[in-house]
């Protein structure tokens, strides 16, 4: 469907709930075309092709509210969600907090974002098979013990999503994506390491090279062959970037506004303290061009903006919808986010941890002796205490250089003390999605090994 | 021809001269396999917050799902339209897959032979919204007066009931009706102005609204929570390094789901990826230990009749003795390897192709007393309940985070220690199993099990265990 038909969906639902009894409704509508292929070892091994939309529409009957969703968007499927949604309504209770944004805080930028790329759209089948394909083939060919691989993938999609509610916002816009990423797999012996790179874009033509797609993953797959696990210590951890970035997604459950009103975060009552070392500044902006988090309105047709989270290592703001302002006697920052149901929780846009002066090379040298992680798993993670434990693997960092490779370890400490204790941070930020850090390195962790 | 009998055919009109129809359009370039797969999604939630009743939410979604299998290729393609000019085209698309001369549909449609796992005689979504919603209140008056520390609850009711009908060019028409129906509880405890501390509990499975009375009534799961919360106030720091640990029954049983589990599913092992390929008939684990995916256990939340390839679901011994046995495997590796389906063949939904899944997982019970388990250990970790787990197919390296753990001090169970992972590495862990009890549990049906971005509904068990050696990620 085109967005201007689409618009027309999203105003209807929050007519036909007026008209119905709802004193006020919010309607999302999300529309998206996916293209993927995948390849493994030279051979294409699936195609996948689909679109697909739904909406979702919640009411508020007073300070009751309901939610429903379908995928039908003909009159008589919209007809239908207005009812569920009204009808579920009645089963709620009162809550005085619930409610839209004011007329007055509704609004969109209308700057050009450009979260469109038209060469998304005319990328041919073949071309996503020929990507991965090299991709792939970079990868086998960039070591002998790149001996197998679990793959390589395309992905091009488009999608657009409305937002209407019946304080008379109507909005619209379309995004686009490519990206493209391969896994190889490493062997020596009886051992084998997989790894992988990510490559992704607005447009087609940001795509990294496939061949540098293949290499970068292959390194990373082979120089974790070999690994040890360690004697159990403390020490000081250097987190690459893609790793780095869960510790900003940690601060982010932390000073969201919802964590903050129930009560459960390490970082509540903590505005205006150093809640971090001096050089961490983490901001929050859903207003740059091309970038991931970026749009012209939150899920609630609020505006846009830049929030500073941390400054300087003070806590500068919590990040709020418009439930969590109200709860705590505050303003909305813009950071309303659902998926296309139920009452707005609380999403942000390119949050990032600004960099700092040295290059990875510098800080190893700096760190001397420590572990570089380059991938954790696990959910151990609890932002209402902080306590932190991760399975880890990475390399051990030996007279201020990467050595061998280390593995079955894990890492532990508590959040409030690890983002005191930052001792470096990296320049080498780069926006490669809507949460992006540097590489840092915090001193005193717990590595638990043999 | 006449409608089918199911939800398809009376709301939608399709009849087995359409499957055909559209299961020949997706061959008409050759390839050697297709199917399709109708899916319709009602869902309903309600979810209570600071003991208000503060949303609920009721929709459905429907689509098909079309395959198209040459050689190791798959062409997936899928529509959220049930028209036939819409399902026609999903069906070309998914058939470019293929080139060459269209495949001939050889055999009729025959419908699988029917059995009923989880015969539910009134679906929850059929009982009235009231009755639902007095779930959520009760937990959150349950956990409250459990201990006036508790100051936060968090209780969220959802129930669905899926229709699913697959259709194979093989000629085989199968249809289900997958209902599913969970409570969540999660409390939060704070002495003064201490640290706040959480606890989390629920249960369900495809039951009806029945289901949630005595052990897992509302109150039960909220006592359960809050009591978690209360705990964890006077917790320790966790230990770090090796040691030996004991994990309680049910839950716990998460380690095989990431240790093994994942690691013994075909995709993986048909390509040499995983750490247990080309294992079948080794030892990769102790003597003690048998370990089974079984998706025919009555009522439990992973659970199928039928998978979603329309193959009859079965119990798969994994492990027999510490020694691999078998793969969890769908149609497309079975096929590349001259194999037979497992009725391992999941996915999230209709937007997805299907992969090898894994249903209910556990281990049987071995001969020793749980107690007597305890009672050898001088010094370790018993852990009773675990949050979420990943692993690393490739290396076979697992963890999974205990969110309720004591010391073991001359074999007694001694002080509450704080959340920590537990990291091991998949053909090695279980083979420092050293005792295993004779108290197996299932969990309380709450799992859900992610790959390659789908998620799909699970189940772990495991009787109480000893395990050596094994690394505890704490901080002291």
């Amino acid at each position: 469907m085109s967005e201007a038909l689409l618009r027309d969906v999203a105003s209807l639902a929050i007519r036909l709930a007026t008209e119905r009894g709802a004193t006020d409704a919010e309607c999302t509508i999300a529309e998206g075309d996916e293209f993927s292929a995948t390849v493994r070892l030279g051979e294409v091994e699936t195609l996948k092709e689909a679109g697909s939309r739904a909406a979702g529409l919640r009411v508020l009957l007073g300070q009751r509210q309901g939610s429903s969703y379908t995928s039908d968007l003909t009159d008589e499927g919209i007809s239908q969600m207005v009812d569920a949604a009204i009808a579920i309504a009645h089963i709620t209770e009162e809550d005085p907090f619930a409610g839209l944004p004011g007329k007055e805080e509704l609004g969109q930028l209308t700057t050009d974002l450009k979260l469109v790329e038209a060469d998304v759209a005319n990328v041919e089948a073949a071309a996503r098979i020929d990507a991965a394909k090299r991709a792939e083939a970079s990868a086998l060919a960039a070591d002998p013990r790149i001996t197998n691989s679990e793959g390589a993938g395309c992905e091009t999609y488009s999608g657009c999503r409305v937002f209407a509610n019946s304080r008379g916002f109507l909005g619209s816009y379309s995004s686009t994506t490519a990206s493209l990423s391969a896994t190889p797999v490493a062997r020596q012996g009886e051992e084998m390491e997989r790894d992988y790179w990510h490559s992704i874009s607005r447009s087609w033509a940001g795509l990294e090279s496939p061949e540098d797609v293949g290499r970068k993953a292959a390194h990373r797959a082979a120089r974790r062959l070999g690994a040890r696990k360690i004697e159990t210590c403390k020490a000081t951890v250097v987190f690459e970037p893609r790793v780095a970035k869960s510790l900003l997604g940690h601060i982010f459950e932390a000073v969201s506004g919802e964590s903050i009103y129930r009560k459960s975060s390490f970082l509540l009552d903590k505005l205006d303290q150093q809640i971090a070392a001096a050089t961490v500044t983490v901001i929050d902006d859903a207003t740059i061009p091309g970038y991931f988090g970026t749009s012209p309105f939150d899920d609630e047709g609020v505006p846009s903006r830049r929030t500073v989270v941390i400054e300087n290592g003070v806590l500068k703001n919590y990040l709020f919808n418009t439930y969590a302002a109200r709860k705590l006697n505050a303003k909305t920052t813009g950071n309303g986010a659902r998926g296309l149901t139920g009452a707005a929780g609380i999403g942000h846009g390119t949050l990032y941890l600004e960099p700092g002066s040295l290059t990875p090379d510098e800080i190893f040298a700096a760190v001397g002796t420590g572990l570089y992680i380059t991938e954790l798993i696990g959910f151990g993670v609890n932002t209402v205490t902080g306590d932190y434990s991760r399975g880890a693997a990475g390399l051990w960092i030996e007279d201020g250089k990467l050595s061998y490779p280390v593995a079955e370890i894990t890492v532990a400490g508590n959040l409030a003390e690890m983002l005191k204790n930052i001792v470096h941070i990296g320049s080498d930020l780069e926006f490669r999605g809507s949460t992006c850090a540097p590489t840092i390195a915090i001193s005193n962790i717990t590595i638990s090994g043999k | 021809m006449s409608q089918l009998s199911n939800l398809f055919g009376q709301k939608f009109g399709l009849t087995e001269r359409d499957l055909e129809r559209y299961l020949s359009e997706a061959l008409s370039k050759g390839g050697d396999y297709a199917d399709l797969y109708f899916e319709y999604l009602a869902t309903s939630s309600i979810s209570l917050d600071e003991s208000i009743v503060k949303s609920a939410t009721q929709g459905v979604s429907l689509g098909v799902g079309v395959r198209v299998l040459s050689g190791e290729r798959t062409g997936y393609a899928y529509s959220d339209d049930l028209s036939p000019d819409r399902i026609l085209k999903a069906a070309r698309t998914a058939a470019c897959i293929a080139s060459g001369p269209a495949t001939e549909l050889t055999a009729g449609l025959k419908s699988a032979e029917q059995r009923n796992l989880y015969p539910v005689p009134i679906l929850a979504g059929d009982t009235p919204l009231v009755e639902r919603v007095q779930l959520v209140k009760r937990a959150d008056a349950a956990a409250r007066a459990h201990d006036s520390r508790v100051f936060q609850v968090q209780a969220i009711y959802a129930d669905s009931v899926r229709h699913v009908l697959v259709a194979t060019s093989d000629g085989r028409l199968s249809t289900d009706i997958q209902p599913m129906a969970r409570l969540n509880v999660a409390a939060l405890a704070r002495e003064d102005n201490g640290v706040p501390q959480r606890g989390y509990a629920g249960g369900g499975g495809r039951v009806g609204l029945d289901f949630f009375t005595g052990a897992h009534s509302p109150e039960a799961f909220a006592e359960d929570s809050a009591r978690q919360a209360i705990l964890q106030l006077h917790a320790i720091d966790a230990p770090a390094g090796e040691m030996t640990v004991v994990l309680g029954p049910g839950w716990p049983g998460i380690l095989l789901h990431e240790a093994v589990g994942h690691g013994l599913e075909a995709d993986f092992n048909r390509k040499g990826v995983s750490a247990f390929s080309g294992r079948i008939g080794q030892q990769v684990a102790s003597p003690l230990c048998t370990v089974v995916d079984d998706g025919t256990i009555a009522s439990r939340r992973g659970s199928l009749n039928v998978d979603d390839e329309g193959e009859t679901t079965q119990q798969n011994v994994l492990i027999e003795n510490g020694v691999l046995r078998g793969y969890l495997t769908d149609k497309l590796s079975a096929r590349l390897t001259g194999g037979q389906s497992t009725g391992s063949g999941r996915r999230e939904n209709y937007q997805h192709y299907p992969m090898p899944r894994m249903t209910n997982t556990f281990m049987l019970a071995g001969e020793s007393d749980p107690e007597e388990i305890v009672r050898s250990v001088k010094k370790g970790l018993y852990c009773s309940n675990f949050g979420g787990g990943q692993v690393d197919i490739t290396s076979g390296n697992f963890v999974f985070s205990a969110s309720e753990s004591f010391l073991i001090e001359d074999g007694k169970i001694t002080s509450p220690v704080r959340g920590a992972t537990l990291i091991g590495n998949g053909p090695e862990a279980l083979k420092y199993i050293s005792m295993v009890g004779t108290d197996l549990k299932l969990d309380l049906g709450i799992g859900v099990c992610g790959k390659e971005g789908q998620s799909v509904p699970v189940g772990v068990g495991m009787p109480t265990i000893k395990i050596d050696q094994m690394t505890v990620g704490g901080t002291r």
